[in-house]
């Protein structure tokens, strides 16, 4: 008696062995999905907020780097026509002054760059200049940092977070990034 | 039958797979759980443009999300296609940023507050002078850790 309800038992159960394939459809669907969305972009500290307008102290022209963009995305650096792609060699040129020029910046602690917009800029633009300022930085920042060794013979390649802290800051120190926006023209809105 | 017969004498061999839809399933919440969905469904259209000086955003939790774009087509006809900006689920104004920004702040510890950026994901299209009214407001709420979203622009 207790073997035929011992068979009957079994004959009732639901098989759960598919149950693994199907919670396994369900995993790979979800991994296959979501797509861990890897948040990039270009990191910013904008100036405080202040009322009173800045007082145009008296900066030395060789020592201000300016950049304009129109409404027509058309770029005006140092009252010149230039193409986009001029620019992180000329901004370069300008940090470091390599040949001791008059008319660039007297030493890179004192280069200051300006950038201008109009309202009528394309954001498109407008990043692209900031992208290629920045990367102008950044390149100088990197062969600044190839300058010191990393421990043995080697040196470091690229300015990174490898490098310490306290490198990192006389590298800055040396080189620092100013970039100051102005408000805008609200020509072409 | 005779297979029947012949296992129910033995003591079964075989290793027990009940358990495995159970621990399929404790992956299947873990990842249901961990993932986190785009909160916010998208009404403008963006789509940010490319950049080589790229620097990763690393909290989650520290970061507010800005949407500037057009508006869906679906949208076009209650709210126009001039570029507007979404705050969280909905269209918004740039008045309604500090409060925006200080309900994302709430949910913030204490000690993690400086480290609050603002992402702007602002399509590429748009024209500068609603970006600037949206960054002279982040300004005047003290908000400065601003991050300009942007692609990771592909080798020539």
């Amino acid at each position: 008696m207790g073997k035929t309800s011992a068979r009957d038992r079994m004959k009732n159960e639901v098989n759960a062995g598919s149950m693994a394939d199907i919670a396994f459809l369900l995993l790979i669907f979800f991994l296959v999905t979501t797509t861990i969305a890897e948040d990039k972009g270009i990191l910013v500290k904008l100036p405080p907020w202040s009322e009173e307008e800045v007082d145009p102290t008296k900066l030395k022209t060789r020592n201000v780097f300016s950049v304009l963009v129109n409404a027509d995305n058309q770029l005006l650096v140092r009252d010149e026509l230039t193409s986009i792609d001029d620019l992180r060699e000329r901004a370069k040129e300008f940090i470091m002054n390599p040949d001791k020029l008059e008319n660039l910046s007297e030493k890179p602690t004192k280069a200051i760059i300006s950038l201008k917009n109009d309202r009528g800029t394309e954001y498109k633009t407008y990043l692209k200049v900031y992208n290629e300022l920045l990367g102008a930085y950044n390149e100088l920042w990197n062969d600044e940092a190839r300058k010191y060794p990393k421990g043995g013979d080697t040196k470091y390649t690229e300015y990174s977070d490898e490098i310490p802290l306290d490198i990192r800051k006389e590298i800055k120190g040396k080189i620092p990034m100013v970039l100051s926006e102005a408000e805008p023209t609200s020509y072409g809105e | 039958m005779s297979k029947f017969q012949k296992k129910r004498g033995k003591a079964s061999p075989e290793v027990s797979t009940a358990s495995l839809p159970d621990i399929i399933f404790m992956l299947l919440f873990f990842f249901m759980v961990v993932t986190v969905m785009r909160n916010s469904e998208l009404k403008v259209k963006v789509v940010t443009p490319e950049a080589t000086e790229l620097s990763k955003l690393e909290e989650k939790s520290l970061v507010n999300y800005l949407y500037i774009g057009k508006p869906m087509e679906k949208y076009h006809e209650t709210y126009g296609t001039t570029p507007r900006l979404q705050l969280g689920d909905k269209f918004a104004t740039v008045a309604d940023i500090p409060i925006f920004l200080e309900k994302h702040k709430v949910k913030v510890p204490e000690n993690k507050r400086s480290r609050i950026t603002s992402s702007l994901r602002v399509d590429g299209e748009v024209t500068m002078g609603i970006v600037q009214d949206v960054k002279t407001q982040l300004r005047k709420s003290g908000q400065l850790r601003v991050n300009y979203s942007s692609k990771k622009e592909r080798e020539k």
